[in-house]
């Protein structure tokens, strides 16, 4: 390998040899797995936690491939191969997920360790994207890039995938668990709705300190995490969180998997006694053997490609120019870019939302598109959002529009960030088997309904979120307008939450009424947002009016057509 | 399966405590609920005990220097506290002796026991040792600290296996 930074990818960890070398024994060792499972050596109940740990699920049709995409962060290279993935081996398109992952929907068991193995080939794979484990690390999708970052997350976000790498203890823990990091002070990755979430921030010395939130979560009971620990120091990070997750494995509900996740463990002791026990294995630890160096890591910051970050002084002008001749594109700057640390640069986002279609789908055409456009304006970078979008994140200002012709040209340009059209889903009945409802059809529904930019624009900053059944994969309660899907006697009916969020002002939708039927729920929600814009107050968006009127004055709107 | 250590079938010169008959001569492992009793026995023949997964392994402090043997039992292989359990028993509890895995673990489980602690496996299961033994080998690379204290490799937390 060579140690030329210039040659790392940008924006994230690059392997080498050793890397590759565990990759490809972990393809070896599935295949292995595979063939005994083939052979009747193990049992169905047995091979599920080992295809599980490999991103294989069984689904309503066939086989789900969910690919780990760690904390977000995708090479133009790396989405060629998914591309080949979708063409080879599924229906022309995959899946991003509200985890930053990628799913393919229609996978042949046979099949998965080639596509592991193709996917090693880019440095790839699909380790615990699954399964009763640490799953994929999520982080910021403007990390090195926003302008109110403090500290870039994805060093330490890399040092924890690689920390929970087939852990040894933490493997066969009670419940999935699931770790995000944040380096600003504007909450993009739902720190508070974590099994464990982080929050960076520079310390002393230069070396960061984190604060260690517990316990929140969404699914069946929606909690929102507590600050377990401030200030943590950089050099503790990784003991700390082995005395949590220890504390957790061993004290865990296993009898029932509705009550299994550390929220309830956290709920059930109360957060005292489950930091003193936190806190009680962490004073026993030889944090000598589980210390942090500042060496270690640096040597993975090393890894790690920097963009050069060279942008004409006039840049800003240019782009200022550019929308000033052109609505579209200006609307379009308007809604999908994000504010970047250099004046010359933007971080742009591409809705993968378009009107009327499947949110977070994406077809492998697309999906070259983006590659090849990652690779003449973003340093080959591309980082799939947890909001189920791709972004591109340096992207300078005076290049701007030429992106932004070649999106529209691709269907890729919609101007719908944030907006009602940005909406989250999960896949619903349509090919979950969980599932009691169908929440692509009323996403399309309601996606077409506002597919009209000035609209959308005008109604402001909406997440609507559905999910198709009580596991709230879609995050209902974090929307300010929450869709649930619920089953009355072989019905499907659609529940509202209003009021959620997953930002800074962190909320749990409140039940706003009874369940709607199908063919009524896209129409309530249009009242509930006409109702809106009559009682909304200059500059409020709608989660302000909604807090300042509270439900009642919009529960008229949902339940008493005109 | 025969008892395995280090990927390799050994001889195991345990005797499990047979339920409702008194404690035999030589190295036995007894239930929790027998501890006493072995401690009580005669003479310093070899004494080990089995727990279940439930046991907080701090409770066996005091106990830990007459034990040359912990059992741990996987219930089923879904359930991992065996693992904490073991860990525990070597970073916190300093013991050196025998920890022995007992239930139903899956081989493919066997690396992520011995780098817990575990030093020996007496399973259920009817799969050909080389299974055991190919789960032992086929990963040959970690990313965490573990017990073993392995070589550590490269840059970050990486560590050469075997």
């Amino acid at each position: 390998m060579s140690a030329n930074t210039a040659s790392l990818p940008v924006g994230r960890y690059a392997y080498d040899q050793v890397d590759r070398t565990f990759l490809s024994q972990r393809v070896a060792q599935f295949r292995e797995q595979v063939n005994r499972r083939i052979a009747g050596h193990l049992t169905e109940d047995e091979f599920k936690p080992l295809r599980l740990m490999n991103g294989l699920y069984l689904q309503l049709h066939a086989y789900m491939l969910r690919v780990a995409i760690p904390y977000g962060m995708l090479g133009a290279d790396q989405m060629r191969a998914l591309a080949q993935i979708a063409r080879t081996y599924d229906r022309d398109y995959g899946h991003f997920t509200t985890r930053q992952n990628m799913q393919f929907n229609w996978i042949r068991l046979e099949d998965t360790p080639d596509i592991l193995e193709r996917l090693a080939d880019v440095d790839m794979h699909a380790i615990q994207t699954s399964g009763n484990c640490i799953r994929n690390v999520t982080c910021d999708e403007f990390a090195g890039a926003a302008a109110d970052e403090l500290l870039d997350p994805r060093i330490h976000a890399e040092i924890l995938r690689q920390w929970s790498t087939l852990h040894p203890e933490f493997t066969f823990l009670p419940r999935k668990f699931k770790i995000a990091i944040s380096g600003s002070p504007h909450d993009r990755v739902a720190a508070r709705f974590h099994d464990i979430g982080l929050v960076a921030r520079p310390g002393p010395q230069g070396r960061p300190v984190f604060d260690v939130f517990v316990g929140g979560g969404l699914g069946r009971t929606p909690i929102i995490g507590v600050l377990l620990r401030d200030n943590l120091p950089e050099e503790d990070l990784v003991a700390y969180l082995e005395a949590i997750v220890r504390v957790y494995n061993a004290y865990g509900r296993r009898d029932n998997m509705y009550k299994a996740r550390i929220k309830i463990l956290v709920q059930a002791l109360g957060v005292e006694a489950f930091r003193e026990k936190v806190d009680a294995e962490f004073a026993l630890m030889n944090r000598a053997d589980y210390r942090l160096d500042p060496a270690i890591v640096d040597g993975i910051r090393a890894r790690f490609g920097i963009p050069a970050l060279e942008a004409p002084a006039d840049a800003a002008d240019r782009l200022a120019a550019d929308r000033k001749a052109d609505a579209a594109f200006d609307r379009w700057v308007r809604t999908n870019t994000h504010p970047h640390r250099h004046p010359g640069f933007t971080s742009v986002v591409i809705s993968i939302k378009p009107d009327g279609g499947i949110p977070g789908d994406v077809t492998a055409d697309q999906m070259d598109v983006i590659a090849d456009l990652a690779d003449g304006w973003s340093f080959g970078e591309i980082r799939v959002t947890h909001m189920q979008n791709v972004v591109l994140g340096h992207v300078r200002k005076d290049r701007l529009r030429e992106l932004w012709l070649k999106l529209v040209a691709a269907g890729l340009g919609t101007p719908n960030i944030g907006l009602v059209g940005d909406i989250i889903a999960c896949p619903g009945l349509d090919y979950c088997s969980l599932a009691n409802a169908r929440s692509i059809p009323i996403a399309q529904k309601l996606s077409a309904r506002f597919a009209n930019a000035e609209l959308q624009e005008r109604i402001g900053k909406l997440h609507i979120n559905i999910s198709g059944c009580i596991n709230a994969c879609g995050h209902h309660h974090a929307g300010h307008i929450g869709i649930l899907g619920v089953d009355k006697r072989g019905e499907e009916f659609f529940q509202l939450t209003l009021g959620g969020s997953a930002s800074n002002d962190v909320a749990i939708g409140q039940i706003i009424g009874p369940a709607l039927p199908e063919d009524e729920t896209v129409d309530a929600i249009a009242r509930l947002i006409d109702a809106y814009l009559v009682l909304r107050t200059e500059g409020e968006q709608f989660i302000d009016t909604y807090r300042r009127l509270g439900a009642a004055s919009f529960k008229d709107a949902v339940y008493a057509p005109a | 399966m025969p008892l395995l250590e280090n990927g390799r079938i050994t001889e195991d010169r345990w005797t499990e405590a047979v339920e409702g008959a008194p404690l035999p001569d030589g190295a036995v492992i007894v239930p929790l609920d027998r501890l006493e009793e072995g401690l009580a026995r005669a003479g310093q023949a070899p004494l080990g005990v089995a727990i279940g997964p439930d046991v907080d392994v701090r409770e066996l402090h005091h106990v830990l220097p007459r034990l040359e043997l912990v059992a741990v039992t996987f219930a089923t292989f879904r359930d991992g506290r065996a693992f904490t359990q073991a860990r525990a028993l070597r970073e916190h509890l300093s013991f050196t002796g025998e920890i022995r895995a007992i239930g139903k673990p899956l081989p493919d489980q066997y690396e992520f026991m011995l780098r817990c602690g575990i030093t020996t496996v007496k399973t259920e299961r009817a799969e050909d040792v080389s299974v055991w033994q190919q789960a032992h080998e086929i990963i040959s690379i970690a990313y965490q600290p573990s017990t073993l204290h392995e070589r550590r490799e490269g840059p970050g937390l990486r560590r050469f296996l075997g």
